[in-house]
């Protein structure tokens, strides 16, 4: 009995198969599902899937091909973009997103805390949470554009909805977030404060606040990343911000205005990003 | 320790004076730009629309109840079309972002340029929403499953780019070393060293992000790229309210589906 055989009865056939041919210079890395069963289950049910699938997309290929011309026009605009010509409107635009982005965010994140504390199982009774948490789940289900279109049906074209449809929007994301920051706090700080007779207020102010305050900046600098993002899709519901400007100039096929309008919002974005990894290092 | 004399009394402070007032300073100036803010808006917005928001939230609510449940089965197509424009877009999105993840990080990328080329794609991609892509797409291969699919994608690179490149970066270096230093070709450390390390970051992403773009998908059909979403619209401009109740509780449920499926994945693979 050769040394390398030592153990071998603790493997089953298969794998003792799989060593002799490692040994003979054919070795092959583990397969990732160990049944050879259902392996053959998963990639037969993949493959079903991608013919059932495609049968459901019917390209209109000619459609496509005359297409082509126009995606070269749209890629090579980016070449040649045009802020010029539609100069006003984007200003226009831009402001309102960027005052939009910013009033939401602030309204989202101060209305944010109040649920977010309720919502946290250490601090809140349990009425208070299945309420905060109720209005979280309904927040998070709804992509904004859907919200934005209910909005706009109650107030009105125009910035207002907006700002109340990003805000909304803002309180499901950050009070989830708070609230599991909130439950992962260590208790000792929370009961040193009530020992010494602290408040309810003094009690979140000194034990709690501290300890989430980095992460909050963190996630609403985030926030209103995302919520500049989204500005720029909510206008085409007409609720303000870049988003209808944009919707035109794609409509009227002058993607060289789009371009300029994408360039800037991917300028921007990529500003604030630099920004709120420079502000996330400064706070921790 | 920051202490204030009051009456010769020792008063224990939280902070020093000169960043108490910075603090303050700093609230003042954020409260003053969002009171400049606030008047932008409050300027662009026709008060009187908001003056009745009230009975006209009160009306929406009411001619939605009860949904119209008659248009469910005719819903079953365009929800099984929302599902494929999520899963293929994923999948499309997923193709093209591993390679591009690979150019991307700074340990395995074979030139920086090409680093440089692969972050820019993957921040283009990533700053344009969905349905951006979707509107210009639908300008470019005409309404239809196919554009809000290549939307899907194009919006998925970015996300899926990001984070795994991220991944890819924080690998441990010491496989990589000793695959390398048995003179394996630089394919086979990535094949052997490389991805074993990634593989459930990969599969967590991928799962998200699916779970995401099932979400997304919802709402493709707004601008003509298919899915639930056409259906939702044309309810909305026909001001058929109790349907598109009906449309918000099947996007409502497909989302929990998609969500608790995404969970169970994720908590397998991590």
């Amino acid at each position: 009995m050769s040394p390398a055989d030592t153990g071998s009865e603790l493997l089953s056939a298969p794998e003792r198969q799989r060593m002799a041919q490692a040994r003979e210079g054919h070795w092959r890395p583990l397969p990732l599902v160990r049944s050879r069963h259902w392996r053959w289950f998963i990639n037969v049910s993949v493959l079903l899937y991608i013919v059932l699938a495609w049968l459901s997309v019917d390209v209109n290929w000619s459609r496509v091909a005359q297409g082509m011309e126009r995606g070269q026009e749209f890629v090579a605009s980016f070449l040649s973009p045009d802020f010029s010509s539609r100069s006003g409107e984007i200003l226009t635009g831009l402001w309102e997103s960027l005052t939009m982005t910013f009033t939401a965010t602030v309204i989202g994140v101060a209305l944010a805390i109040p649920v977010g504390l309720g919502a946290a199982r250490n601090i809140a009774p349990l009425p208070v949470y299945f309420f905060c948490r109720g209005i979280i789940a309904i927040s998070r289900t709804f992509q904004e554009i859907i919200i934005a279109i209910l909005f706009v049906t109650m107030f009105g074209f125009g910035p207002l909805a907006g700002v109340i449809t990003l805000a909304f929007a803002t309180i499901g994301f950050m009070a989830k977030l708070l609230a599991e920051d909130i439950e992962d706090t260590q208790k000792e700080p929370l009961e040193a404060i009530r020992a010494t007779g602290g408040g309810w207020l003094q009690w979140i102010n000194y034990a709690v606040q501290p300890q989430v305050m980095p992460r909050l900046i963190g996630l609403s600098l985030y926030r209103l990343d995302i919520n500049f993002r989204e500005s720029a899709v909510i206008g085409i519901v007409g609720a303000g911000g870049i988003g209808a400007t944009l919707n035109t100039s794609i409509n009227r096929y002058d993607y060289d205005t789009s371009a300029a309008i994408l360039l800037l919002i991917i300028v921007i974005v990529l500003m604030s990003e630099y920004l709120s990894g420079y502000v996330r290092k400064w706070t921790q | 320790m920051p202490v204030k004399h009051v009456n010769n009394v020792p008063v224990w402070q939280r902070r020093e004076p000169l960043k108490q007032y910075a603090i303050w300073a700093g609230w003042m100036l954020g409260g003053m730009l969002f009171l400049l803010c606030w008047k932008v808006i409050s300027d662009n917005t026709i008060w009187e629309f908001m003056y009745d928001a009230g009975t006209q939230a009160g009306s929406l609510i009411g001619r939605m109840i009860p949904p119209d449940w008659s248009i469910t089965g005719s819903l079953m197509v365009p929800l099984w079309d929302t599902i494929n424009i999520a899963t293929v877009g994923t999948a499309l999105g997923i193709l093209i972002a591993f390679p591009l993840s690979f150019l991307a990080a700074r340990n395995t990328t074979p030139h920086p340029a090409l680093r440089a080329v692969a972050l820019a794609i993957i921040v283009s991609s990533r700053s344009i929403n969905a349905l951006i892509w979707a509107m210009l797409l639908v300008t470019i291969v005409g309404p239809g499953i196919f554009a809000g699919m290549l939307a899907i994608a194009l919006r998925s690179i970015g996300f899926v780019g990001k984070l795994l490149y991220e991944a890819i970066e924080e690998i441990h270096p010491t496989p990589v070393e000793a695959l390398s230093s048995t003179g394996a070709a630089r394919t086979q450390v990535l094949a052997y060293a490389v991805w074993p390390q990634i593989m459930p970051a990969f599969a967590g992403i991928s799962v998200y992000r699916w779970d995401i773009n099932i979400r997304e998908a919802t709402t493709l059909g707004l601008v003509g790229a298919g899915g639930i979403g056409l259906q939702m619209n044309a309810a909305i401009n026909n001001l058929a309210w109790a349907q598109v109740a009906t449309v918000f509780v099947l996007i409502f449920a497909t989302v929990i589906v998609s969500e608790w499926v995404s969970a169970k994945v994720r908590h397998a693979v991590i």
